[in-house]
């Protein structure tokens, strides 16, 4: 010990320590990424036996928007555009004016439950969307996102008008709620207003091209 | 100005300091540590993602929960020619080898996981979406009826 105090230990060279560090630093620069994951989510159609006919949808509650090798629209037999068919599946869906080529309504039910409960007529409207094969894909979510868009905004006014928020709002307090209690109120919310308005996007096989 | 001349002095000038050198990079090495997550795969195949503006982020818990299946153009197309081509994990195939892929993947997740499991479809956006919809229908061969477009976030579409 005497000698130990006697002799000051000598420093250790910390020259290559930033040699050390970049090392590390390039390797994890080089091995990981930055991307995050994002994307629409969809449920395929169960695929059924042949023989089983698909249950009859009246025409009258489908909307058909079909996209040509060409990248254009058609919507219901007429030509379309992707600029204006947000708000012609959010006038189409709910058909507030009630026209008779447009959906049918289910009768009043309740919706939601824990005494968040609204009554709220379903429109049994569905969009089709089909696609040739030689579509581009650009296009094909372009029309995608619309379709999305338009409901995401027809669900928006729904909450806001029975629960006086957003779903969008809604959604980030299910999330990113303070208490327990809130994320699980905004979380029966949603609930019902997905219930109410289901995102009724049908992806039909396309039409083979020749 | 000769003023300022130390006397005597050679005129080089003094080394800068780098004691400090490592800790600014290993701040840097901490950041990137935290804030980025391993390649799962080397991409083989050309993908530029469609953007779209109502994407979904997935939530980091949900990430092991992914089958990612990419859609594009190979990069080696000496190898694999410029086609439209997928490619599982590491290996180019066909709209064949899907169906068994994705159910293999299903039965290495945690079988608490399976029916949360998802498929994604990360497609370049130039391809045609005919290739898509084979997928689409192998898929649905195999009851893996849980989907994603993968996607790009962007704010405003028009």
């Amino acid at each position: 010990m005497g000698r130990r105090s006697r002799k000051p230990l000598p420093e250790i060279n910390s020259g290559s320590m930033a040699d050390i560090a970049f090392l590390l630093l390039i390797f994890f620069l080089v091995t990981t990424t930055m991307d995050q994951e994002y994307g629409l989510p969809r449920e395929l159609p169960r695929k059924v036996e042949e023989q089983i006919p698909p249950p009859p949808v009246k025409e009258r509650n489908v909307l058909l928007v079909y996209v040509n090798r060409n990248n254009e629209l058609l919507v219901n037999n007429e030509y379309g555009d992707v600029k204006t068919l947000k708000e012609r599946v959010k006038t189409f869906i709910p058909n507030r004016t009630n026209r008779s080529d447009w959906p049918e309504k289910e009768a009043p039910e309740e919706y939601g439950e824990d005494g968040f409960t609204f009554v709220f007529q379903k429109s049994k409207g569905i969009v089709a969307l089909q696609n040739d094969r030689l579509t581009t894909y650009k296009t094909y979510i372009e029309v995608q996102d619309v379709l999305t868009q338009a409901f995401n905004e027809l669900r928006n006014e729904l909450a806001k008008e029975k629960f006086g928020k957003s779903y969008d709002e809604l959604s980030e307090l299910a999330a990113k709620g303070q208490t327990d209690d809130i994320q699980e109120e905004a979380n029966t919310k949603m609930q019902a207003i997905q219930k109410a308005i289901p995102m009724a996007i049908s992806e039909a096989e396309p039409i083979k091209s020749k | 100005m000769s003023k300022f001349r130390k006397k005597g002095g050679s005129g080089d000038a003094p080394g800068i300091n780098t004691a400090s050198l490592p800790d600014i990079v290993f701040m840097l090495l901490f950041f990137f540590m935290v804030a980025t997550r391993m390649r799962e795969v080397t991409l083989q195949v050309k993908v530029t993602k469609p953007g779209a503006t109502q994407s979904v982020k997935i939530a980091s818990e949900d990430r092991n929960k992914i089958i990612s299946v990419y859609v594009g153009q190979p990069t080696k197309a000496n190898l694999y020619g410029s086609a439209p081509r997928m490619q599982l994990n590491d290996v180019i195939a066909d709209v064949k080898d899907v169906g068994p892929f994705v159910l293999e993947e299903m039965n290495r997740l945690p079988e608490a996981d399976r029916k949360k499991a998802f498929v994604s479809i990360k497609a370049d956006e130039e391809i045609s979406t005919g290739i898509i919809t084979d997928i689409k229908e192998a898929l649905r061969d195999v009851d893996a009826l849980k989907i994603q477009y993968g996607t790009r976030k962007t704010a405003v579409l028009y």
